[in-house]
């Protein structure tokens, strides 16, 4: 699974270690849901860590597009809710 | 529901809007190049802007700190003159500059974290537009070939998404920098009007003022000692004016007759 970290790059996920990234996405949407900065800062630091920690970077000469997309590392809870909610 | 799914169906439809103007596989590989061209120029022009307004939180918290100093000598020179009262104030303003210094390193941090990020999203970008200018020709060269065709979707697709990215990322340290740059311009503007207690450059400084007053009503006082001396000198000779000359005279000329010289010193310290 290709997964984008945005404003760092996109990494290719073995499909087993998607389900620990799939929980701390689960994490994060609930933490966003109950306005829980503190709970949202941490789980969103782990997502990035263990995107960038079980995918291997793929090179910008591979223009595959990914299927998900994870938050600026950095985020505040405010700002991806305004992401989020934004009309294209 | 996921955030992350949510999240890249934006990213998505954004990158798909991006590509709307183009009528064919080859105009969007065009298009694409040149909208990565576009925010290659933008992240740099947002990298010196996010390197001025650090320039300019540096000099303002040199500026704080110079005048946390000053009030710091201040405190020490309104002791020195019993001033206990001014040598408080001149703490407790001192106190204030310290959380607005406290304040512009939480701020500083802030503009050094979007530099490391746009400098990422720089040298990223610079890869990308290296990497698809070449491919980009081979793409469109081979695009009539019906195989050749689903792989430029994809790439096209790909590289947009890339841009949108980028864009996002960009609006994002803008976002910042303009924070940055309404926080440092309230700040000069607190510098400047002086309604940041006790601004720099002399102008407002009243615990200055009061200081130099009260040194000076000393030194008056030290000068009209001294002419009182050499007044009572001319008129009568008594003992007390060659200062230091005659250890012996103050024995002898004990009476408070002359008077001026040894209380003067003292006695007007207070106004």
């Amino acid at each position: 699974m290709i997964v984008r970290i945005l404003g760092e790059g996109r990494y290719e996920v073995p499909e087993a270690d998607m389900p620990a990234i799939e929980q701390l996405d689960a994490q994060l949407a609930d933490a966003l849901e109950r306005s829980d900065e503190g709970e949202f800062t941490g789980t969103l630091a782990d997502l990035i860590g263990q995107v960038r920690h079980t995918g291997a970077l793929i090179a910008p000469d591979d223009l595959r597009p990914s299927s998900l997309a994870v938050p600026h590392e950095g985020s505040t809870l405010a700002e991806v809710r305004s992401l989020l909610s934004e009309g294209v | 529901m996921s955030v992350m799914k949510r999240l890249s169906g934006i990213v998505q439809a954004k990158a798909n809007k991006a590509l709307d103007k183009a009528e064919n596989p080859a105009d969007m590989l065009d298009l694409s190049y040149e909208k990565q061209m576009e925010n290659l120029t933008k992240v740099r022009r947002a990298l010196a802007d996010v390197a001025t307004a650090r320039k300019r939180l540096e000099l303002q918290a040199s500026q704080l700190q110079d005048q946390a100093q000053k009030l710091q000598d201040q405190a020490k020179q309104a002791l020195g003159q019993g001033q206990e009262d001014l040598a408080r104030q001149a703490l407790a303003r001192r106190a204030t500059l310290a959380e607005q210094l406290e304040s512009l390193g939480t701020q500083h941090q802030q503009v050094e974290a979007q530099q490391q990020q746009l400098e990422t999203t720089a040298t990223r970008l610079q890869a990308q537009v290296d990497a698809f200018r070449t491919k980009k020709e081979t793409l469109k060269a081979s695009y009539t070939a019906s195989k050749a065709q689903a792989s430029i979707g994809e790439a096209v697709s790909g590289i947009s998404e890339s841009m949108t990215d980028a864009g996002m990322t960009l609006d994002r340290a803008q976002d910042k920098i303009s924070q940055m740059q309404a926080r440092a311009g309230a700040i000069d503007e607190l510098l400047d009007t002086g309604a940041l207690p006790d601004a720099l450059g002399g102008g407002g400084d009243d615990i200055q003022k009061q200081l130099d007053a009260t040194s000076r009503a000393g030194q008056v006082d030290a000068e009209l000692a001294a002419l009182k001396a050499e007044v009572g000198s001319g008129t009568e000779p008594s003992a007390s004016l060659p200062p230091g000359a005659t250890p012996s005279a103050n024995g002898g000329a004990g009476t408070d007759t002359s008077g001026n010289g040894a209380s003067a010193p003292e006695g007007e310290g207070g106004s």
